[in-house]
Protein backbone atom coordinates (compact mmCIF):
# COMPACT_ATOMS: atom_id res chain seq x y z
CA UNK A 1 0.00 0.00 0.00
CA UNK A 2 1.02 3.51 -0.90
CA UNK A 3 1.32 6.14 1.00
CA UNK A 4 -1.10 7.93 -0.84
CA UNK A 5 -3.37 5.23 -0.69
CA UNK A 6 -3.08 4.71 2.94
CA UNK A 7 -3.87 8.62 3.30
CA UNK A 8 -6.90 8.20 1.48
CA UNK A 9 -8.33 5.47 3.08
CA UNK A 10 -7.97 7.11 6.29
CA UNK A 11 -9.95 9.67 5.19
CA UNK A 12 -12.53 8.20 3.55
CA UNK A 13 -12.94 5.73 6.92
CA UNK A 14 -12.78 9.36 8.99
CA UNK A 15 -15.73 10.79 6.76
CA UNK A 16 -17.88 7.47 7.11
CA UNK A 17 -17.08 7.60 11.04
CA UNK A 18 -18.20 11.46 11.09
CA UNK A 19 -21.28 10.45 8.74
CA UNK A 20 -22.37 7.94 11.28
CA UNK A 21 -21.66 10.39 14.00
CA UNK A 22 -23.49 13.20 12.19
CA UNK A 23 -26.46 10.55 11.39
CA UNK A 24 -26.53 9.93 15.39
CA UNK A 25 -26.72 13.05 16.50
CA UNK A 26 -29.39 14.12 14.28
CA UNK A 27 -31.66 11.65 14.95
CA UNK A 28 -31.21 12.37 18.74
CA UNK A 29 -31.94 15.88 18.04
CA UNK A 30 -34.60 15.00 15.58
CA UNK A 31 -37.69 16.64 17.71
CA UNK A 32 -35.93 19.58 18.41
CA UNK A 33 -34.69 20.49 15.16
CA UNK A 34 -38.62 20.42 14.21
CA UNK A 35 -39.53 24.32 13.83
CA UNK A 36 -43.10 24.07 14.75
CA UNK A 37 -45.36 20.82 16.11
CA UNK A 38 -48.44 19.86 14.24
CA UNK A 39 -52.09 20.22 16.42
CA UNK A 40 -52.25 16.12 15.93
CA UNK A 41 -49.10 16.29 18.10
CA UNK A 42 -50.35 19.48 20.20
CA UNK A 43 -53.50 17.49 21.20
CA UNK A 44 -51.77 14.34 21.73
CA UNK A 45 -49.59 16.16 24.96
CA UNK A 46 -45.74 16.29 22.68
CA UNK A 47 -46.09 19.77 22.93
CA UNK A 48 -44.62 21.53 26.22
CA UNK A 49 -47.11 22.16 29.15
CA UNK A 50 -47.35 25.74 30.11
CA UNK A 51 -44.64 27.23 27.93
CA UNK A 52 -44.18 28.61 24.75
CA UNK A 53 -43.93 26.75 21.40
CA UNK A 54 -44.12 27.30 17.43
CA UNK A 55 -47.73 25.61 16.09
CA UNK A 56 -47.96 24.62 12.74
CA UNK A 57 -50.25 23.79 9.94
CA UNK A 58 -52.52 25.41 7.32
CA UNK A 59 -55.21 27.95 8.27
CA UNK A 60 -58.73 26.26 7.69
CA UNK A 61 -60.94 28.33 4.94
CA UNK A 62 -63.54 30.78 6.19
CA UNK A 63 -61.76 30.18 10.02
CA UNK A 64 -60.42 33.73 9.92
CA UNK A 65 -62.36 36.73 12.13
CA UNK A 66 -61.64 39.83 13.11
CA UNK A 67 -62.70 41.56 16.79
CA UNK A 68 -64.35 44.99 16.17
CA UNK A 69 -60.52 46.20 17.71
CA UNK A 70 -59.20 45.51 14.22
CA UNK A 71 -56.33 44.00 15.39
CA UNK A 72 -57.55 40.75 17.23
CA UNK A 73 -57.83 37.75 14.98
CA UNK A 74 -59.58 34.43 15.77
CA UNK A 75 -58.74 31.64 12.94
CA UNK A 76 -58.26 27.73 12.70
CA UNK A 77 -54.82 25.82 12.19
CA UNK A 78 -54.82 22.05 10.79
CA UNK A 79 -53.29 19.54 9.92
CA UNK A 80 -56.00 17.80 7.81
CA UNK A 81 -56.60 15.67 10.68
CA UNK A 82 -56.79 17.78 13.82
CA UNK A 83 -57.87 21.44 14.78
CA UNK A 84 -56.60 24.16 17.15
CA UNK A 85 -58.25 27.51 17.21
CA UNK A 86 -55.84 30.14 17.52
CA UNK A 87 -56.12 33.95 18.99
CA UNK A 88 -53.86 36.61 17.92
CA UNK A 89 -53.43 40.59 18.50
CA UNK A 90 -51.09 42.05 16.24
CA UNK A 91 -50.46 42.73 12.70
CA UNK A 92 -50.38 39.38 10.24
CA UNK A 93 -47.86 38.87 7.41
CA UNK A 94 -48.83 39.94 4.05
CA UNK A 95 -48.88 36.25 3.12
CA UNK A 96 -51.07 35.29 5.75
CA UNK A 97 -54.34 34.02 3.82
CA UNK A 98 -56.78 31.38 4.15
CA UNK A 99 -55.10 27.67 2.63
CA UNK A 100 -52.40 28.94 3.53
CA UNK A 101 -49.32 27.47 5.85
CA UNK A 102 -48.55 29.31 8.81
CA UNK A 103 -46.08 29.05 11.89
CA UNK A 104 -47.38 30.60 15.25
CA UNK A 105 -45.54 31.12 18.28
CA UNK A 106 -47.29 31.43 21.76
CA UNK A 107 -49.18 28.74 24.41
CA UNK A 108 -51.99 26.64 24.85
CA UNK A 109 -54.70 28.17 27.53
CA UNK A 110 -57.56 26.07 28.01
CA UNK A 111 -57.89 24.59 23.97
CA UNK A 112 -56.90 27.78 22.66
CA UNK A 113 -53.62 28.64 21.07
CA UNK A 114 -52.81 32.20 21.94
CA UNK A 115 -50.35 33.46 19.63
CA UNK A 116 -48.00 36.35 20.41
CA UNK A 117 -46.12 35.80 16.36
CA UNK A 118 -47.78 34.31 13.30
CA UNK A 119 -45.44 33.93 10.25
CA UNK A 120 -46.82 32.86 6.78
CA UNK A 121 -45.38 29.87 5.38
CA UNK A 122 -44.57 30.54 1.69
CA UNK A 123 -44.90 27.55 -0.58
CA UNK A 124 -42.86 26.22 -3.19
CA UNK A 125 -44.95 27.37 -6.12
CA UNK A 126 -43.80 30.26 -8.43
CA UNK A 127 -46.55 31.78 -11.03
CA UNK A 128 -47.48 34.85 -13.28
CA UNK A 129 -50.16 36.49 -12.05
CA UNK A 130 -52.20 36.12 -15.13
CA UNK A 131 -51.81 32.33 -14.95
CA UNK A 132 -52.79 32.24 -11.30
CA UNK A 133 -55.84 33.90 -12.73
CA UNK A 134 -56.71 31.73 -15.41
CA UNK A 135 -56.06 28.74 -13.54
CA UNK A 136 -58.88 30.48 -11.32
CA UNK A 137 -61.09 31.12 -13.92
CA UNK A 138 -61.41 27.64 -15.24
CA UNK A 139 -61.90 26.54 -11.81
CA UNK A 140 -64.56 28.12 -11.35
CA UNK A 141 -66.11 27.31 -14.67
CA UNK A 142 -65.90 23.76 -13.65
CA UNK A 143 -67.65 24.19 -10.85
CA UNK A 144 -70.53 25.94 -12.27
CA UNK A 145 -70.54 22.89 -14.99
CA UNK A 146 -70.59 20.75 -12.16
CA UNK A 147 -73.48 22.89 -10.08
CA UNK A 148 -75.95 23.78 -13.06
CA UNK A 149 -74.17 23.11 -16.46
CA UNK A 150 -75.63 26.65 -17.49
CA UNK A 151 -73.85 27.42 -20.67
CA UNK A 152 -73.48 31.28 -19.90
CA UNK A 153 -70.51 32.49 -18.26
CA UNK A 154 -70.81 34.96 -15.79
CA UNK A 155 -67.76 37.50 -16.33
CA UNK A 156 -65.97 37.62 -13.18
CA UNK A 157 -64.67 40.64 -11.42
CA UNK A 158 -61.17 41.64 -11.71
CA UNK B 1 -4.40 8.66 -24.77
CA UNK B 2 -4.82 8.07 -21.18
CA UNK B 3 -0.99 8.74 -21.14
CA UNK B 4 -0.63 11.56 -22.91
CA UNK B 5 -3.81 13.24 -20.75
CA UNK B 6 -2.43 12.26 -17.56
CA UNK B 7 0.90 13.67 -18.42
CA UNK B 8 -1.03 17.30 -19.37
CA UNK B 9 -2.97 16.86 -16.08
CA UNK B 10 0.79 16.21 -13.89
CA UNK B 11 1.94 19.38 -16.17
CA UNK B 12 -0.69 21.70 -15.01
CA UNK B 13 -0.63 20.70 -11.72
CA UNK B 14 2.88 22.20 -11.29
CA UNK B 15 1.88 26.22 -9.77
CA UNK B 16 4.66 27.10 -12.71
CA UNK B 17 3.04 25.79 -15.75
CA UNK B 18 -1.08 26.72 -14.37
CA UNK B 19 0.20 30.32 -13.09
CA UNK B 20 -0.07 31.23 -17.16
CA UNK B 21 -2.53 28.93 -18.24
CA UNK B 22 -5.10 31.03 -15.55
CA UNK B 23 -3.97 34.25 -16.89
CA UNK B 24 -4.88 33.13 -20.21
CA UNK B 25 -8.18 31.31 -18.86
CA UNK B 26 -9.55 34.64 -16.69
CA UNK B 27 -10.27 36.95 -19.82
CA UNK B 28 -12.39 34.27 -21.09
CA UNK B 29 -14.51 33.88 -17.35
CA UNK B 30 -14.64 37.50 -16.80
CA UNK B 31 -16.34 37.98 -20.89
CA UNK B 32 -19.12 35.12 -20.38
CA UNK B 33 -20.03 36.29 -16.25
CA UNK B 34 -20.78 40.19 -17.60
CA UNK B 35 -22.69 38.73 -21.00
CA UNK B 36 -24.51 36.10 -18.73
CA UNK B 37 -24.83 38.41 -15.99
CA UNK B 38 -26.72 41.15 -18.34
CA UNK B 39 -29.22 38.93 -19.69
CA UNK B 40 -30.02 37.42 -16.59
CA UNK B 41 -30.37 40.82 -14.76
CA UNK B 42 -32.28 41.48 -17.62
CA UNK B 43 -34.82 38.57 -17.98
CA UNK B 44 -34.93 38.59 -14.10
CA UNK B 45 -36.19 42.44 -13.79
CA UNK B 46 -38.04 43.10 -17.04
CA UNK B 47 -39.07 40.16 -18.76
CA UNK B 48 -39.98 37.85 -15.96
CA UNK B 49 -43.49 38.58 -14.74
CA UNK B 50 -45.55 39.32 -11.25
CA UNK B 51 -45.84 36.99 -9.04
CA UNK B 52 -49.55 35.73 -8.56
CA UNK B 53 -49.13 35.42 -4.18
CA UNK B 54 -45.91 37.27 -3.14
CA UNK B 55 -45.79 40.03 -6.32
CA UNK B 56 -42.48 41.76 -6.80
CA UNK B 57 -40.85 40.75 -3.85
CA UNK B 58 -39.88 37.65 -4.95
CA UNK B 59 -37.89 38.72 -8.06
CA UNK B 60 -34.89 38.56 -5.17
CA UNK B 61 -34.70 34.57 -5.80
CA UNK B 62 -32.91 35.48 -8.77
CA UNK B 63 -30.05 36.41 -6.45
CA UNK B 64 -30.94 34.68 -3.40
CA UNK B 65 -31.43 30.74 -4.96
CA UNK B 66 -28.35 30.67 -7.55
CA UNK B 67 -26.11 32.36 -4.60
CA UNK B 68 -27.36 29.70 -2.14
CA UNK B 69 -26.64 26.82 -5.24
CA UNK B 70 -22.88 28.31 -5.41
CA UNK B 71 -22.48 28.57 -1.90
CA UNK B 72 -22.85 24.78 -1.38
CA UNK B 73 -21.12 23.84 -4.93
CA UNK B 74 -18.01 25.96 -4.31
CA UNK B 75 -17.65 24.38 -0.62
CA UNK B 76 -17.66 20.96 -2.44
CA UNK B 77 -15.40 21.88 -4.90
CA UNK B 78 -13.07 23.80 -2.01
CA UNK B 79 -13.24 20.37 -0.01
CA UNK B 80 -12.75 18.08 -2.70
CA UNK B 81 -9.62 19.94 -3.58
CA UNK B 82 -8.99 19.49 -0.08
CA UNK B 83 -8.76 16.03 0.21
CA UNK B 84 -6.49 15.80 -3.25
CA UNK B 85 -4.15 18.14 -1.47
CA UNK B 86 -4.31 16.15 1.75
CA UNK B 87 -3.96 12.74 0.10
CA UNK B 88 -2.08 13.26 -2.90
CA UNK B 89 0.00 16.31 -0.98
CA UNK B 90 -0.63 18.57 -4.37
CA UNK B 91 0.45 22.16 -3.86
CA UNK B 92 -1.71 23.60 -6.10
CA UNK B 93 -5.07 21.90 -4.56
CA UNK B 94 -4.20 23.41 -1.22
CA UNK B 95 -4.06 26.62 -3.11
CA UNK B 96 -6.99 25.89 -5.10
CA UNK B 97 -8.78 25.65 -1.86
CA UNK B 98 -8.05 28.66 0.33
CA UNK B 99 -8.55 30.66 -3.33
CA UNK B 100 -11.98 29.48 -3.55
CA UNK B 101 -12.82 29.89 0.37
CA UNK B 102 -13.60 33.89 0.39
CA UNK B 103 -15.91 33.61 -2.84
CA UNK B 104 -17.66 30.60 -1.16
CA UNK B 105 -18.26 33.16 2.67
CA UNK B 106 -19.44 36.33 0.09
CA UNK B 107 -22.30 33.85 -1.54
CA UNK B 108 -23.30 32.47 1.53
CA UNK B 109 -23.08 35.69 3.21
CA UNK B 110 -25.52 37.24 0.39
CA UNK B 111 -27.83 33.93 0.39
CA UNK B 112 -28.51 34.59 3.92
CA UNK B 113 -28.85 38.81 3.64
CA UNK B 114 -31.04 38.68 0.62
CA UNK B 115 -33.17 36.19 2.40
CA UNK B 116 -33.70 37.94 5.27
CA UNK B 117 -34.58 40.65 3.22
CA UNK B 118 -37.37 38.44 1.55
CA UNK B 119 -38.48 37.03 5.14
CA UNK B 120 -39.48 40.01 6.25
CA UNK B 121 -42.32 41.02 3.81
CA UNK B 122 -43.01 37.25 3.33
CA UNK B 123 -42.86 35.83 6.35
CA UNK B 124 -42.82 38.89 8.60
CA UNK B 125 -39.56 38.18 10.09
CA UNK B 126 -36.05 38.20 9.26
CA UNK B 127 -34.70 35.63 10.85
CA UNK B 128 -36.06 32.06 12.47
CA UNK B 129 -33.98 29.49 13.48
CA UNK B 130 -35.47 26.66 11.61
CA UNK B 131 -32.89 23.94 10.25
CA UNK B 132 -32.33 25.49 6.43
CA UNK B 133 -31.51 28.99 8.21
CA UNK B 134 -29.47 27.72 10.93
CA UNK B 135 -27.35 25.16 8.88
CA UNK B 136 -26.94 28.26 6.25
CA UNK B 137 -25.31 30.31 8.85
CA UNK B 138 -23.09 27.01 10.14
CA UNK B 139 -21.84 27.10 6.20
CA UNK B 140 -21.16 31.06 7.03
CA UNK B 141 -19.08 30.03 9.66
CA UNK B 142 -17.55 26.62 8.45
CA UNK B 143 -16.28 29.43 6.01
CA UNK B 144 -14.94 32.11 7.93
CA UNK B 145 -13.27 29.03 10.32
CA UNK B 146 -11.60 27.62 7.56
CA UNK B 147 -10.28 31.16 6.33
CA UNK B 148 -9.32 32.17 9.95
CA UNK B 149 -7.63 28.67 10.49
CA UNK B 150 -5.15 29.52 7.18
CA UNK B 151 -4.48 32.67 8.41
CA UNK B 152 -3.82 31.22 12.08
CA UNK B 153 -1.19 29.23 11.03
CA UNK B 154 2.16 31.13 9.46
CA UNK B 155 3.83 27.59 7.95
CA UNK B 156 1.55 27.24 4.79
CA UNK B 157 1.85 23.58 4.35
CA UNK B 158 0.68 23.26 8.34
CA UNK B 159 -1.72 25.64 7.36
CA UNK B 160 -3.40 23.68 4.41
CA UNK B 161 -3.16 20.32 6.78
CA UNK B 162 -5.68 21.97 9.23
CA UNK B 163 -7.71 23.68 7.18
CA UNK B 164 -8.22 21.07 4.93
CA UNK B 165 -9.21 18.49 7.93
CA UNK B 166 -12.23 21.11 8.55
CA UNK B 167 -12.86 21.61 5.62
CA UNK B 168 -13.60 18.17 4.65
CA UNK B 169 -15.59 17.54 8.36
CA UNK B 170 -17.32 20.48 7.21
CA UNK B 171 -19.22 18.39 4.21
CA UNK B 172 -21.60 16.53 6.18
CA UNK B 173 -22.99 20.24 6.26
CA UNK B 174 -24.21 20.39 2.69
CA UNK B 175 -26.66 17.38 2.87
CA UNK B 176 -28.26 18.80 6.14
CA UNK B 177 -28.52 22.07 4.48
CA UNK B 178 -29.94 20.59 0.82
CA UNK B 179 -32.66 18.57 2.77
CA UNK B 180 -33.57 20.14 5.95
CA UNK B 181 -36.71 21.00 3.99
CA UNK B 182 -37.94 17.36 3.89
CA UNK B 183 -36.19 16.00 6.81
CA UNK B 184 -38.27 18.51 9.54
CA UNK B 185 -40.48 20.89 9.57
CA UNK B 186 -39.23 24.22 8.42
CA UNK B 187 -40.30 27.82 7.57
CA UNK B 188 -38.20 27.81 4.49
CA UNK B 189 -40.28 26.15 1.45
CA UNK B 190 -39.42 23.08 0.53
CA UNK B 191 -37.25 23.29 -3.11
CA UNK B 192 -39.08 24.26 -6.31
CA UNK B 193 -36.38 23.10 -9.04
CA UNK B 194 -34.42 19.71 -8.20
CA UNK B 195 -33.46 17.10 -10.05
CA UNK B 196 -36.33 14.47 -9.24
CA UNK B 197 -39.23 16.90 -9.88
CA UNK B 198 -40.63 18.83 -12.82
CA UNK B 199 -40.15 22.67 -11.35
CA UNK B 200 -42.81 24.25 -9.71
CA UNK B 201 -42.32 27.49 -11.25
CA UNK B 202 -42.60 29.49 -14.67
CA UNK B 203 -40.49 28.34 -17.54
CA UNK B 204 -39.28 32.01 -17.81
CA UNK B 205 -38.89 32.51 -14.15
CA UNK B 206 -36.56 29.34 -13.95
CA UNK B 207 -34.90 30.19 -17.13
CA UNK B 208 -33.61 33.62 -15.59
CA UNK B 209 -32.61 32.00 -12.46
CA UNK B 210 -30.42 29.17 -14.18
CA UNK B 211 -28.81 32.23 -16.16
CA UNK B 212 -27.94 34.17 -13.42
CA UNK B 213 -26.66 30.78 -11.54
CA UNK B 214 -24.28 30.03 -14.64
CA UNK B 215 -23.17 33.69 -14.43
CA UNK B 216 -22.35 33.81 -10.82
CA UNK B 217 -20.41 30.31 -11.82
CA UNK B 218 -18.46 31.99 -14.31
CA UNK B 219 -17.58 34.86 -11.67
CA UNK B 220 -16.27 32.78 -9.37
CA UNK B 221 -14.09 30.86 -11.87
CA UNK B 222 -13.07 34.23 -12.94
CA UNK B 223 -12.19 35.62 -9.48
CA UNK B 224 -10.77 32.33 -7.93
CA UNK B 225 -8.03 32.02 -10.77
CA UNK B 226 -7.48 35.76 -10.53
CA UNK B 227 -6.61 34.76 -6.18
CA UNK B 228 -5.45 31.96 -6.90
CA UNK B 229 -3.05 33.40 -9.26
CA UNK B 230 -1.93 35.78 -6.26
CA UNK B 231 -1.57 32.68 -4.02
CA UNK B 232 0.83 31.02 -6.08
CA UNK B 233 3.34 33.70 -6.18
CA UNK B 234 3.15 34.37 -2.62
CA UNK B 235 3.57 31.02 -1.56
CA UNK B 236 6.38 30.08 -4.75
CA UNK B 237 8.21 33.64 -4.32
CA UNK B 238 11.12 31.81 -3.19
CA UNK B 239 11.73 29.83 -6.17
CA UNK B 240 13.68 30.89 -9.34
CA UNK B 241 10.30 31.04 -11.96
CA UNK B 242 8.56 33.50 -9.31
CA UNK B 243 11.39 35.82 -9.18
CA UNK B 244 12.64 35.86 -12.75
CA UNK B 245 8.93 36.90 -13.28
CA UNK B 246 8.75 39.53 -11.04
CA UNK B 247 12.54 40.44 -11.86
CA UNK B 248 11.10 41.24 -15.06
CA UNK B 249 7.72 43.15 -13.94
CA UNK B 250 9.49 44.72 -10.94
CA UNK B 251 13.03 45.64 -12.07
CA UNK B 252 14.86 46.74 -8.83
CA UNK B 253 11.79 46.07 -5.85
CA UNK B 254 13.59 43.06 -5.23
CA UNK B 255 14.88 44.43 -1.89
CA UNK B 256 10.98 45.28 -0.54
CA UNK B 257 10.22 42.18 -0.30
CA UNK B 258 10.38 40.67 2.95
Amino acid sequence: MKTRHKRMAFILVGLAGLGVAAWLVLNALNSNLALYISPTDVLAGDAPKNQTFRLGGLVVEESLEREDDGLTVHFKVTDSANTIPVTFTGILPDLFEEGQGVVAQGKMQGGVFIASEVLAKHDENYMPTQVADMLEEGEKLNQQEQAGGSATVVPQTP
Amino acid sequence: MALKDSIAWYHFAAPKNFYPLAGKMIPWFWGLTIVLLLVGLYLSFFVAPTDYKQGESYRIIFIHVPAAWMSMLIYLVMATYAIIGLAWKVRLADMMASALAPTGAMFTFLALWTGAFWGKPTWGTYWVWDARLTSELILLFLYIGFISLQSAIDDPRRAAKASSLLAIVGVINLPIIYFSVQWWNTLHQGASVSPTMAPKMATIMLTAMLIMTVAFWMYTIAIVLMRVRRIILERERQTTWVMELLGDETVGEKDGRK
